[in-house]
């Protein structure tokens, strides 16, 4: 079988010298595909995400891009590789403009990237109504988009998501999917943490639900929808 | 009453040494600021920074000097500037490499780099004072007035005059083209964003691939040029002494607090904030106010509220003012 495009394969580890948080844990993104992590408070998922971006130590088991293994590559040079993050809080630059903050996104590229620019504000249209306006003036679901924006400008070949829908209203939040959804049309791997985790369920094409740090079930988002486990256990019934 | 001479009088004693003075802080405070944003703590060494960058610039307006080559009627010391900004640069550069970086690495508390700053201040002002002495120098060649008190009286007839030195017009005009320059470059410049990005949030600076190391170089850099020009100017007005620049240390400060750390709007702001509270404070209004009332009313005192020797005391106030009303500044800067 081919490796997914983006693999955490069976990842063992923890923050720095504490003890370990994720136990054999198997997280994977598939091109065009929209994979979800969904479990408990405290399951490991947004740990789980940052393994995957190298942000803690893995100690056994590997991460791979593309069938590259990227173990030992620091978050930065991840994101040289395409590996586009949207941390879940602290994720755009307050004191700077929209545009400012997209700019620092494409801080890698000495290339032209107003073509890439001009697509992000195609997909989110009140970005460009309020380019020159403070990042941190915006409402919570208009600073989300600054994030995912800010994440795209490097022209990523996986996005991951860290709670994006975290503390904006219902209708904000179903706006942001349908952003996500757009995004992930365009063919990027998305993969992300969410705690609604019905609807991110709902859109996902595959699903991951985590139980302190370990694999409880897997599938898509349908399936797991279906699943009578899943549904008494997270779902409220 | 005569308001003519009283306005002439507050400018020819207030207004012009303020805005002089305010703008030598509000380089100073520039400094600060950014040191405080981009590296996260504040630089008791800043003084003794300026002190050296000032102290280089005399010895090359010497050497200059000694040579024959003058800048006619506008200060030698201008001319030396550059390369006063060039050896001030590589002290701070390597400063930052033998001191900083170690304790940068170790992700140290900005409180500890605050005392290690303590360290690095005592060591440049003692290298300052071995340089160059601590006696007073006066290093200001070249016309010394714009315009005399003298010339300004036959010309308008007025009782009082208006003395503007030529080192005051210079003050201005350079601090002018330093924050034009500077703001410039945070705004504008790729590598100038990038700080402002850094000094706003560190993690996503770093996510977005931004080099950390060059960022905090270009800011020692800067703040090397920023420092050695507030040290040259203040010294060209006044005079220079090792000692002097120590105790700078407090207005400056001051100065970058009441404005709110890290933003450099405020620093300019507090600048003048602090020097016209000084000098409106510790100024005799005798002067201006005997135009001002009718002779009946005439003061019998100065009209001094403080004493000059006490113009840090009112720095000083300022600043707990501040803090115990409004930690972050008058503009939006973090809190201390």
């Amino acid at each position: 079988m081919n490796d997914p495009f983006l693999i955490g394969d069976a990842m063992t580890g923890g923050y720095g010298k504490g003890p370990d948080i994720l136990h054999g844990c198997t997280i994977a993104a598939e091109k065009g595909e929209i994979a979800v992590i969904v479990g408990p408070n405290g399951a490991g998922k947004s740990t789980a995400m940052k393994a995957l971006f190298g942000m803690l130590n893995v100690n056994s088991g590997s991460v791979r891009l593309d069938g590259e293994d990227i173990t030992a590559l620091s978050p930065q040079e991840r994101v040289v590789k395409g590996m586009g993050f949207v941390p879940q809080t602290s994720n755009i630059f307050t004191s700077m403009t929209v545009e400012e903050n997209l700019e620092m996104g494409a801080f890698i590229r000495r290339d032209d990237f107003s073509d890439t620019m001009t697509q992000i504000y195609d997909l989110f249209p009140i970005l460009k109504e309020k380019r020159n306006q403070a990042a941190g003036e915006l409402s919570g679901g208009q600073r989300q988009q600054v994030a995912v924006g800010r994440a795209l400008m490097t022209q990523p070949k996986v996005l991951m998501l860290d709670e994006p829908t975290a503390g904006v209203s219902p209708i904000v939040m179903d706006e942001l999917f349908d952003r996500i959804i757009e995004v992930a049309r365009t063919g990027i791997p998305i993969l992300m943490v969410e705690q609604n985790a019905r609807q991110a369920l709902e859109i996902a094409d595959k699903a991951y639900v985590l139980v302190q740090g370990r694999n409880a079930h897997t599938g898509t988002g349908k399936e797991l929808l279906a699943d009578e486990e899943v549904r008494r256990s997270f779902l409220g019934g | 009453m005569d308001y003519l001479n009283a306005l002439v009088a507050f400018l020819n004693f207030v207004f012009v040494p303020g805005l002089a003075y305010g703008a030598q802080l509000a380089i100073g405070a520039l400094g600060v600021t950014l040191i405080y944003g981009i590296l996260r703590f504040s630089n008791f060494a800043h003084g003794d920074t300026m002190a050296f960058g000032t102290a280089m610039t005399i010895i090359g307006t010497n050497a200059l000097l000694a040579l024959g080559i003058t800048f006619g009627p506008l200060p030698t010391a201008l001319l030396a500037l550059p390369f006063g900004i060039g050896a001030t640069i590589l002290l701070v550069l390597f400063t930052d490499w033998l001191v900083y970086k170690f304790y940068r690495d170790q992700k140290a508390k900005p409180v500890i780099l605050v005392i290690v700053s303590m360290g690095v201040m005592f060591v440049m002002n003692g290298v300052v004072r071995f340089i160059i002495g601590v006696r007073d120098i006066r290093f200001a060649d070249g016309e010394r007035f714009l315009i005399t008190a003298r010339e300004f009286k036959d010309m308008t007839g007025l009782r009082e005059g208006l003395a503007i030195k030529t080192t005051q017009a210079i003050t201005v005009v350079v601090a002018l083209i330093a924050m034009a320059l500077l703001f410039w470059f945070l705004n504008k410049t790729r590598t100038g964003k990038s700080m402002r990005a850094f000094s706003d949030n560190e993690d996503l600076a770093l996510l977005s691939g931004i080099n950390p190391d060059w960022v905090v170089k270009v800011t020692w850099m800067i703040v090397a040029a920023l420092a050695t020009t507030a040290g040259v100017l203040y010294g060209l007005d006044k005079s220079f002494k090792a000692f002097t620049y120590f105790q700078l240390l407090l207005p400056i400060f001051a100065a970058a607090i009441v404005g709110g750390l890290g933003n450099p709007l405020g620093a300019i702001a507090g600048g003048f904030v602090i020097a016209f509270s000084e000098v409106t404070i510790t100024y005799a209004w005798k002067k201006v106010l005997v135009y001002l009332m009718p002779e009946s009313l005439e003061p019998d005192g100065l009209v001094q509220l403080m004493s000059t020797d006490y113009k840090f005391a009112v720095s000083f106030a300022i600043l707990i003012i501040v803090l115990l009303f409004k930690p972050t500044g008058l503009f939006k800067g973090q809190s201390v």
